[in-house]
């Protein structure tokens, strides 16, 4: 399966403002954020068709989500994944002595990720999260 | 009950803080909005949604109802035990809750930190540095006839501002769009790209060399590249011709510089460039604030402790250091033993390293709805929302004070972020006694 570097903004989307305000356990708050903005011809390059699932990589992290189509213009080599707790699984705490982490601009590779779901917020929490608390406090 | 109409209310959603909303109330529920955009809708219609109206608290593995009493006496006697507690958020909440917060973390001798930490944190560092020529948006909506959004897209995260307060705004000398410029400069062309007069689009994490080219062009420098950032030396000059031919300028820009490549260097880089061009012209610079009440969160505690965010109160006084008393420094370095979350869901919005040393220490949250932050709490403390049902003054993202409205009442059993936590400062209080 072809895999593709590709650099990974994340930001703001209206849809992500707006259907966080119905609840973030909603469909439709998960639609809006577990999603990933493809270029046409990227998504052709990794054999996918919009709406597959793409699983995207970073020295951070790694995490599946639907691919969609570019709902503004996007240059190729460029994806866009909403704010939410997909984005943050593939960014980084190194905030280079500003306590801002990287959300723009993070090297990443792209492929096809076709017969793997979309975690939901419950179950990406269960894979993310050890519930181990630490004894000292 | 009859139906109600309430005029001028101010939004809880972005910096924006429209005012302007006309809301229509039914037996003590929202059941319309009018002249809101599609967020502060979505807010105002839906703030019943996935509510919390019961304290929770970690009973072995799952969380089990309680009482305020309970979850705030288990809340204080956490945090007073903590060497290092971590009180992070309060961008949704009020100034008056954000006062006491800062008390709390005084108190208990914590970390005191705000979303501004992964926002506009880079915005600060850089203004120390260079300082900044600023005015409020009525200014810029009566007066500027040039305006540039860098890095920022105002028709996704900010619907109104272009309407109400820039381009499409109608002010008194500058009457409609076409008494106006607008130049968007991004890495994607945006919804709000679409509409500019002049769009500029650049390579990702090159902001920095095209805002340096573009001051040099300004002060008539001769650049020697032929391509700066993925654009031409021409359209740059050309850019900066524009820039110091209008009468009053205003750049706006978002976390396209904050978060990529630079970070408060970008920032250094946009307010050099407004510096110069006052040299020129009159120009002002704002940053987009995103969260409703973050401006206030950094406001608030620099009155009470001369730091905007990011405050460290360890060692028994304030102290500041960006990088390293921040909370995604301090929680990927596996540091603070226990965290207080108010009106922020951190999980969901904190790299993953971040998050995963909050679900390993103590951690409760204030907050009015299920977020995956509670989700991951030991004690919930739910609240009522500010704005909507309960009162609290918000600072917009130019600075100006303002003073949201009850609506409706809050659900029976739940309290407000002011009354949970004056109940938990007293408790701390009386618990180190």
């Amino acid at each position: 399966m072809k895999k593709i570097q590709v650099t990974l903004l994340s930001g703001r989307s209206l849809s992500q403002g707006r259907e966080k305000e119905q609840g973030k356990l909603s469909e439709s708050y998960f639609k809006s954020v577990a999603c990933c903005e493809i270029n046409g011809e990227d998504i052709e390059e990794i054999g996918l068709d919009y709406g597959e699932n793409v699983r995207i990589s970073t020295k951070y992290g790694t995490v599946v989500v639907k691919s969609i189509a570019t709902k503004q213009t996007l240059e190729r080599g460029i994806i866009f994944v909403p704010y939410g707790l997909w984005a943050a699984q593939v960014s980084g705490s190194e905030t280079d002595g500003t306590g801002m982490p990287s959300y723009k601009g993070i090297s990443s590779t792209l492929e096809s990720a076709k017969k793997e779901k979309v975690l939901t917020v419950d179950q990406l929490i269960k894979k993310s999260f050890s519930r181990k608390k630490s004894k000292k406090r | 009950m009859s139906q109600e109409i309430i005029s001028n209310v101010i939004c809880t959603v972005c910096g924006c803080s429209c005012d302007h909303l006309q809301v229509t109330i039914n037996n003590d529920k929202i059941v319309k909005v009018k002249n809101a955009c599609a967020m502060s809708s979505g807010k105002m219609l839906g703030y019943r949604n996935e509510r919390i109206t019961q304290p929770m608290m970690k009973k072995g593995r799952t969380l089990k109802p309680t009482t305020y009493e309970r979850a705030i006496d288990a809340t204080a006697k956490i945090i007073t035990k903590s060497s290092s507690p971590l009180f992070y958020g309060w961008s949704l909440t009020s100034n008056e809750a954000i006062e006491i917060g800062v008390d709390l973390a005084e108190e208990t001798g914590g970390f005191f930190d705000n979303t501004t930490s992964i926002c506009h944190g880079p915005t600060i560092l850089g203004v120390h540095e260079i300082g900044e020529s600023s005015c409020t948006l009525g200014e810029i909506r009566h007066r500027a006839d040039l305006v540039i959004y860098w890095g920022s897209n105002p028709v996704h995260a900010h619907p109104l501002h272009m309407s109400r307060y820039t381009v499409m705004s109608k002010g008194r000398f500058r009457k409609s769009r076409a008494d106006r410029k607008l130049v968007v400069i991004d890495v994607r062309k945006t919804d709000t790209a679409k509409l500019a007069d002049v769009f500029i689009q650049i390579e990702p994490n090159s902001d920095y060399e095209l805002m340096s080219a573009l001051r040099a062009a300004v002060r008539g420098d001769e650049i020697e590249q032929e391509i700066v950032s993925g654009v031409p030396i021409d359209k740059i000059e050309e850019l900066a011709e524009m820039l110091i031919n209008c009468e009053f300028g205003a750049l706006f820009f978002g976390l396209g510089l904050t978060m990529s490549s630079g970070k408060n260097k970008n920032i250094e880089a946009a307010l050099s460039l407004v510096k110069e061009l006052n040299s020129k012209t009159k120009f002002v610079i704002m940053p987009m604030r995103g969260h409703f009440n973050v401006n206030g969160a950094n406001n608030v505690t620099t009155w009470l402790t001369g730091y905007p965010y990011a405050v460290d109160f360890t060692q028994g006084f304030p102290r500041y250091n960006p990088g390293e008393t921040s909370a995604v420094d301090l929680l990927a370095r596996g540091e603070c033993d226990s965290a207080l979350i108010v009106a922020s869901d951190p999980i969901s919005n904190f790299p993953h390293q971040a998050a995963k040393h909050l679900t390993s220490i103590p951690l409760m949250t204030i907050d009015p709805h299920i977020t995956p932050t509670t989700m991951c709490s030991d004690i919930i403390l739910p609240s009522a929302h500010v704005g909507i049902e309960t009162t609290g003054s918000t600072y917009r993202m130019d600075g100006v004070v303002l003073e949201t409205r009850k609506l409706v009442d809050p659900p029976k059993t739940v309290k407000t972020d002011v009354e949970i936590l004056s109940a938990l400062l007293k408790r701390v209080k009386s618990l180190k006694r």
